[in-house]
């Protein structure tokens, strides 16, 4: 296999990644006022996520960071042309990083209140525009023969982006109602799973009608298989968390996640960023990509350390695999 | 003001006010490491009080670091695409590896040190904190890297098909001698900023008289790590002198607004007259300390400005090669000024609070208090001196500051991206800093009765 299709896959795996553990940061931090509903709630809630958001939103920096040394065109068209939904992703996960940290720090209603629309608002808003973004990639945007987005912010919120934009917020909520089902005990157990029974069947016609459409916009037959797939694995997580089964409810979520993500980046190769002006102007994992000796260096370095974080990283999901109770959180 | 002066004004804001953190991180994390490793071995309780106390307030500046570190990767492709088009198969493998090997360990092992007090046996606790104490290390060592190489491009061919730069030998650029004297005088440079804020906070107590057992260790080791790691800073900065008088001729010439080359060269230690120093009324001299900085003779030979800016010419066209000579002047200066100082009020404080002795002076207290802006000073100048004197290059000798920027950013996108940070910052700081001062005035505290089954720490 070529190394550009192999560090296209690894990047796929990157923004996976991402969205399947910050998904459920995203959604915890969008459901903290509908299921906190006092101070001690809440705590227990942002605690569920407390020791990992961290690492959890490094995903996003080394997708990042493996664009930028992989495919440095892809990154330059992205990141100056998505320029202002970028700027508020930032912004967001910035006073949402402070917000877990300060909170508690100081007692105070006010104090409190305002860390908790900085969770609220900072968590919504990437939950919406990482699906805008990613739709619109999918979709095509208006690239010049320089590779230049030549679009406006306004081009970038058209339907189909903004369906994408709702199908991350669903399935991100969805995904953070049953990840808090899992990690929670005692009453916010049974809360966080009603709740993600009343959220799971919205999420299955948005997301469902969003791979939809990407198929019949992008007809692919890999693409079509993981879209159904994915489907059929909402549906399940439907079903799973209606019977208790928390645990693989989350799975299944978490599957959900997987597969749309896969089934977006299939339909994209061997685009990265496809134009909607003229296929010629068209960002390619050939066109975009790096020198093979830089491509070469950097599969060996993530060749060797991938495995290790995962390893790491997994055993920090084990030391903190107990369910939070209320009574649990220090006075 | 078009969109190139909002972008370099951005990244001068953002990287400088990052960078007022990262030192801090870096430092205190190591040395809150140390405290516990000295608790876990000897069991001395004080130890663990001071391992809590600075780990709180440690935590509270690490925050603002982490969040403010994703603007810095996510502008170079915002503002500056065609930079990154030029030299992300270069630059960027640094920037990744630094994500995958630096801030996952850093993340992950510091959410188990925070989180996991109650949880993971004491020994392989105190593995978290060293292992998140590492990956800072290593995380400064990759982006010193790629930024050595924007000072000294090394391990590079012009493709000429594409006329990028290519990668041709990572080995080089990670271990180019910018990179390694870049790294010593950075690493170092953050322990003086980390030893410096214990030896505030704990002369801020001790003259309270407030907890001796914790505070009078506090303020030796603080003192202690200023002078020792002050002087590596300046080993490792007069080594950095050399080898960029040799790289960088024109940034070592800026430093000094040395108009014409000079054998031997003088040092002004300041310079009244016209602004960018071509014209002097009066100045304070040391004779021939320029050429020993820049060449490590004391007859050496230091190039003028006038005579590298005809060079350039030449070598590169019509232009001006001349960075603006005020900031790199005087930014030179008050680097090593500051950094000087806060050395000195260290230096004071082992001498006053030797064999027991606690000082009455309240005068001596409050320099050792404002001895924190000290290294934080000095690490903002240094960052000025060292990124200005490069202009008008990104790259030196490749590729300008004005060839990349971003085309397609407009001027009102970039103005409101600088005005939107900028504001952001200025809230963050009032807050951390209100914060800061309150945990640290606060001393330690024993912590509450707590049922066993109480979390150890939660948010």
């Amino acid at each position: 296999m070529e190394l550009t299709t192999v560090w296209f896959a690894l990047i796929a795996l990157l923004w996976t990644g991402y969205f399947l553990l910050e998904g459920f940061d995203f959604g915890v931090g969008i459901l903290l006022p509908v299921l906190g509903r006092t101070d001690r709630e809440r705590r227990l809630l942002i605690n569920t996520i407390g020791p990992v958001w961290d690492g959890n939103e490094v995903w996003l920096i080394v997708a990042g960071g493996a664009t930028f040394a992989a495919f440095p065109e892809w990154y330059a068209t992205l990141f100056s042309g998505f320029y202002l939904p970028l700027l508020l992703i930032l912004v967001a996960l910035i006073v949402r990083g402070v917000a877990f940290e300060y909170r508690g720090k100081r007692d105070g209603g006010r104090w409190k209140k305002r860390w908790d629309i900085a969770i609220v608002a900072g968590s919504l808003l990437p939950a919406v525009l990482w699906g805008v973004a990613f739709g619109n990639i999918v979709r095509g945007v208006k690239l010049d023969t320089n590779h230049e987005y030549v679009g406006g912010f306004l081009d970038l919120l058209n339907p189909y982006g903004l369906l994408g934009g709702l199908t991350t917020l669903t399935l991100f909520t969805l995904h953070g109602a049953v990840f808090l089902a899992l990690k929670t005990g005692g009453e916010m157990r049974d809360r966080a799973g009603r709740l993600a029974t009343r959220l799971a069947p919205p999420a299955v016609v948005v997301a469902g009608a969003f791979l939809l459409w990407t198929g019949l916009a992008h007809p692919d037959a890999a693409g079509a298989m993981l879209a159904a797939a994915a489907a059929v694995a909402l549906i399940a997580a439907t079903l799973l968390i209606r019977v208790r089964r928390e645990g693989w409810a989350f799975v299944a979520t978490g599957a959900t996640l997987v597969l749309a993500v896969f089934a977006l980046f299939v339909t994209l190769f061997p685009n990265v960023m496809p134009s909607s002006l003229a296929d010629a102007n068209s960002l390619t994992t050939t066109n975009a990509a790096s020198s093979h000796y830089t491509l070469t260096v950097m599969t060996w370095v993530a060749v060797v350390f991938t495995p290790v974080v995962l390893l790491y990283q997994g055993w920090t999901y084990w030391v903190f695999r107990q369910r939070l109770t209320v009574d649990r959180i220090p006075a | 003001m078009d969109a190139l002066d909002l972008a370099r004004w951005q990244f001068g804001i953002t990287t400088v006010y990052h960078f007022l953190f990262v030192p801090i991180t870096i430092g205190m994390s190591l040395l809150v490491a140390g405290l516990q490793t000295a608790w876990v071995r000897t069991g001395r309780e004080r130890y663990l009080k001071a391992t809590k106390f600075w780990g709180k307030l440690f935590l509270i500046n690490f925050a603002i670091g982490v969040v403010t570190g994703l603007v810095q990767e996510f502008q170079f492709g915002m503002n500056w695409s065609d930079y990154s088009r030029f030299v992300g198969d270069v630059f960027g493998a640094p920037l990744a590896i630094e994500g995958l090997l630096a801030f996952f360990l850093e993340s992950t092992f510091l959410g188990l040190w925070i989180f996991g007090w109650d949880r993971l046996p004491k020994r392989l606790h105190l593995a978290t904190i060293w292992l998140a104490g590492l990956g800072t290390v290593l995380s400064a060592y990759f982006i010193l890297a790629a930024n050595s190489w924007m000072q000294h491009p090394v391990g590079y061919e012009i493709n000429a098909a594409t006329g990028r730069a290519e990668l041709t030998g990572i080995g080089r650029v990670l271990t180019q001698t910018t990179t390694l004297v870049t790294f010593a005088h950075t690493l170092t440079a953050c322990f003086v900023t980390a030893g410096a804020v214990l030896l505030a906070v704990s002369a801020w107590h001790l003259r309270r008289g407030n907890q001796a057992d914790v505070f009078r260790p506090g303020l030796k080791l603080g003192a202690w790590v200023v002078v020792v790691a002050g002087l590596g800073t300046m080993i490792s900065g007069d080594l950095q002198a050399r080898v960029m008088t040799e790289q960088q001729p024109m940034k070592m010439a800026a430093a000094e607004a040395l108009y014409s080359t000079a054998r031997p060269a003088g040092f002004s230690i300041f310079t009244i007259g016209s602004l960018d120093g071509s014209e002097e009324y009066a100045s304070l001299r040391v004779p021939n300390l320029l050429s020993f900085l820049a060449t490590g003779s004391f007859d050496g030979q230091v190039e003028g400005i006038d005579d590298l800016e005809t060079a350039y010419e030449q070598q590169y066209g019509e232009g001006s090669y001349t960075p603006y000579v005020p900031v790199t002047y005087w930014g030179f200066r008050f680097m090593i000024g500051f950094g000087g100082l806060a050395m000195l009020v260290a230096l004071v404080a082992l001498w006053f609070t030797r064999g027991g002795r606690t000082p009455g002076s309240r005068w001596l207290w409050l320099a050792a208090v404002a001895g924190v802006g000290m290294p934080l000073a000095a690490n903002s100048f240094g960052w000025i001196f060292t990124e200005m004197g490069r202009q008008p290059w990104t790259v030196f000798g490749l590729f300008t500051t004005a060839e990349s920027v971003s085309p397609s950013v407009s001027t009102g996108e970039a103005a409101t991206s600088l005005i939107v940070l900028t504001v952001l910052y200025g809230v963050l700081a009032v807050i951390e800093v209100g914060l800061f001062v309150k945990y640290a005035r606060r001393g330690f505290i024993e912590p509450a009765e707590q049922s066993d089954r109480t979390l150890a720490f939660a948010y």
